[in-house]
C-alpha cells in the first residue's frame, strides 16, 4: 500500500498470546472454487483463516479437504464449531479440531436458531467454560449484547467476536452503538464477526475502535472474491487509520470552513 | 472369524476382519494425518490407531477440516 504522507507504523493484534499484522481475518466456505479461494485470502493479506470440521465424504474420498490448498506454515488455521446448537456438540467438535494438531485456537459458535444463526449465549457461555477450562484459547462468536460480552471474558476467553448482522446476511453493522460499548468495555480483544457485506462495511465496523473484523460470505459471494479482498484489505487499514486520527464531532448544525471575516460589501 | 457390524460416519459396515482403526482408514483409502478419529466418541490419537481394534456395534466417525467461516 502506497502512502502520501508518512505514517506511524501500526501495531498489530495479540490474541491468547499470538501477534498477528494483519486485522482482517477470512473463512474458506462458499467460495465457487478452491483457486478463487487461494486468491482471494491471499489479496485479503489474512493470516487468520476459519476452517469449519466436518466428516470426511467416504463416498469421494479422492476430494481433497481444504488442507491441500492451505499451507499451515502460511496461514493461522482457525478452527470454528459451526453447526453446533448445543455447548456439548461445540466442545466435541473443538477437541476434535485441535487433535488435527495445528493449534489450541477455537473460534466458538452455540447457534440458537436455524434461521438467523444467532448465538445461544447460555450454551455458548457454557461451552467457553469448559474449553477454557481444558486449555483452549477460545474466541467466541457472541451476539452484540454487552453482558454477555463481559461474561464470556471473565469465563477466559481469548477474544470476544460479536456480530455486525446475521452471518451470510451482507447488511452490515446494524449496531455501532452497541459494538463501540462492547469495544470499551472489555479487556480482551473485540474482533466482529458476521454479517459484513462490502468494504463500507468493514471500514464504519473497524471506527468503532474494534481490533479486528472476520469475514467469509462478504468475499465468496462477490462477483469478483479477489478484487473484493483487496478492497476490504484497505477498507480495515482505512477504518483502522481513521479511528486511530479521532475523528472530527457530529453537529447537527453547520460550522463553516471559510472565514467569516474578509467578506466583500 | 465371524463378521463384526459398525458404523463409519453413520453409515453401517461389515468387516470380516478385525481390522484395527488403521486398517479401516487404509480400507478406505484415507491418510490418517488428513483425518482426525474419533471411536465410541473418544478421540483416538494417530500413534494409536494401529492398536486399537475395532468391536462389533463400535462408532467410528472420521472428520477432517474443511472450508467454512
Amino acid at each position: 500500500m502506497t502512502t502520501a504522507v508518512a505514517t506511524p507504523v501500526e501495531q498489530g493484534l495479540t490474541i491468547g498470546g499470538r501477534g498477528f499484522r494483519s486485522r482482517l481475518m477470512v473463512g474458506t466456505g462458499k467460495y465457487r472454487d478452491n483457486e478463487t479461494m487461494v486468491r482471494a485470502i491471499e489479496a485479503s493479506g489474512a493470516e487468520i483463516v476459519t476452517v469449519a470440521v466436518r466428516r470426511v465424504d467416504l463416498d469421494r474420498r479422492n476430494e481433497q479437504g481444504v488442507l491441500h490448498h492451505l499451507d499451515p506454515q502460511q496461514v493461522f488455521l482457525l478452527a470454528n464449531t459451526a453447526g453446533c446448537y448445543t455447548a456439548d456438540e461445540a466442545i466435541r467438535y473443538a477437541r476434535l479440531a485441535r487433535e488435527a494438531g495445528f493449534n489450541e485456537f477455537v473460534k466458538l459458535e452455540v447457534i440458537g436458531d436455524r434461521e438467523t444463526l444467532l448465538p445461544d449465549t447460555g450454551g455458548l457461555l457454557q461451552a467457553a467454560r469448559t474449553l477454557v477450562a481444558d486449555g483452549f484459547k477460545v474466541l467466541a462468536y457472541t451476539s452484540d449484547d454487552l453482558v454477555t460480552a463481559l461474561r464470556l471474558e471473565d469465563a477466559g476467553c481469548a477474544a470476544v467476536m460479536p456480530l455486525a448482522s446475521p452471518i451470510g446476511s451482507g447488511l452490515g453493522l446494524l449496531n455501532p452503538y452497541s459494538v463501540r460499548l462492547i469495544k470499551r468495555r472489555l479487556q480482551v480483544p473485540v474482533v466482529v464477526d458476521a454479517g459484513v457485506g462490502t468494504a463500507s462495511d468493514a471500514c464504519v465496523t473497524m471506527e468503532q475502535g474494534v481490533d479486528g473484523i472476520l469475514m467469509n460470505t462478504a468475499l465468496a459471494e462477490a462477483t469478483d472474491p479477489v478484487r473484493m479482498a483487496h478492497a476490504m484489505r484497505l477498507a480495515v487499514e482505512a477504518g483502522r487509520a481513521a479511528y486511530l486520527a479521532g475523528r472530527m464531532p457530529r453537529r447537527e448544525v453547520a460550522v463553516p470552513s471559510s472565514p467569516t471575516t474578509g467578506l466583500l460589501d | 472369524m465371524s463378521p463384526i457390524h459398525i458404523t463409519v460416519n453413520g453409515r453401517p459396515q461389515e468387516l470380516t476382519d478385525r481390522t484395527s482403526l488403521l486398517g479401516l482408514l487404509e480400507s478406505l483409502e484415507l491418510d490418517p494425518r488428513l483425518v482426525v478419529v474419533e471411536h465410541n466418541r473418544q478421540i483416538v490419537r494417530q500413534p494409536t490407531l494401529a492398536t486399537t481394534a475395532l468391536a462389533d456395534g463400535d462408532a467410528v466417525e472420521l472428520v477432517h477440516f474443511v472450508g467454512g467461516g
